[in-house]
């Protein structure tokens, strides 16, 4: 071991990515076998408007009365991507979040074309 | 699905349908410029939690694992009322490969901006959409003062396949931008035929 190894990275955050971390209890999974994708777009239901969640969770139920992707509740929460996979997912098994995916893929792993030509004509229409 | 998992029908954007195209390339290649020129919010940041092993520069010696973050920069489109576009910058650095998977998985596909300078910096980018199976298009960022590589030389340099567009790009300009993933669906769509 080189005495490079012992100094701290100065990119790192040190403490700052623990509590994220602690909130989930260390879970880095769900109990679901599939990671949700990071465009998966969440949405605070109508029970989840009532509920009294507080902190992070809280924060996640009142940004996403507006939809917003797992993504941008991560960076706009300041959260780990695999935390608010696992806060979202304890959400949604309380009923407080719905949680729109990706659309399926065909079996060969190929696109949906009718998909693909929704997109082409949003894009032109920008 | 219970009847209280049921999203307010009168957001009509609550139903929404999202896709995700990525922009990769090397560091620097213009990812970040890329994606503000075009998405309609400002590009944010988010940290995605890895395990790398990280490899001292100077000695070639294979360090122990380290966890650190990685950054992913990201813009949305929305593209009719019930779709949603999100563009996902991914880490361009070769040692954050395995991080790619997390943010490419399900992706219709994927913008490898090169810059013209360093072309050799695409080839992980290039290397990894071919091995997933991710269509994709190259564009070559032309910063000013950057040499005026001809796209026929970089198809060449990049030893891309015939049918893989490579288009000259502003990665500023919202049009280039526009015209960049209009060409890469298009791509895709000729790929389902």
């Amino acid at each position: 071991m080189s005495p490079r190894d012992l100094e701290p990275d100065a990119s790192d955050e040190g403490p700052a990515l623990v509590r994220p971390y602690a909130l989930v209890r260390g879970r880095t999974r769900t109990s679901r076998t599939d990671v949700t994708p990071v465009e998966s777009i969440v949405v605070t239901t109508h029970l989840g408007t009532t509920s009294s969640a507080l902190l992070e969770r809280g924060s996640i139920l009142r940004m996403c009365e507006s939809p917003h992707s797992l993504a941008e509740v991560s960076a706009r929460l300041h959260l780990p991507v695999g935390v608010v996979r696992v806060l979202v997912a304890d959400l949604q098994g309380e009923g407080y979040v719905h949680i729109n995916l990706p659309a399926a893929r065909h079996a060969d792993g190929s696109v949906d074309r009718v998909l693909l030509e929704r997109v082409l004509a949003g894009l032109e229409a920008l | 699905m219970t009847w209280f998992d049921v999203p307010d029908p009168f957001d009509e954007r609550a139903g929404a349908l999202p896709v995700k195209l990525v922009v990769c390339g090397g560091y620097g290649a213009g990812k970040t410029t890329f994606v503000a020129a075009i998405s309609e919010i400002v590009p944010i940041t988010t940290e995605a939690p890895i395990t790398e092993v990280s490899i001292e520069i100077d000695t070639g010696a294979v360090a122990t694992k380290v966890s650190t973050t990685v950054a992913l920069d990201f813009g949305r489109i929305s593209l009719d009322s019930g779709l949603v576009l999100y563009l996902f910058g991914t880490p361009g650095q070769a040692r954050f490969r395995f991080a790619w998977d997390d943010v490419t998985r399900g992706a219709i596909g994927a913008v490898i901006l090169v810059d013209s300078s360093r072309t050799a910096d695409a080839f992980a980018s290039i290397d990894f959409c071919e091995a997933r199976g991710i269509p994709f298009v190259v564009a070559v960022n032309r910063f000013e003062g950057s040499p005026h590589h001809d796209l026929v030389d970089v198809r060449a340099a990049l030893v891309l396949a015939d049918d893989v567009p490579v288009l000259g790009v502003d990665a500023r300009s919202r049009a280039d931008a526009k015209g960049t993933l209009i060409a890469l669906v298009l791509h895709a769509l000729h790929g389902t035929e």
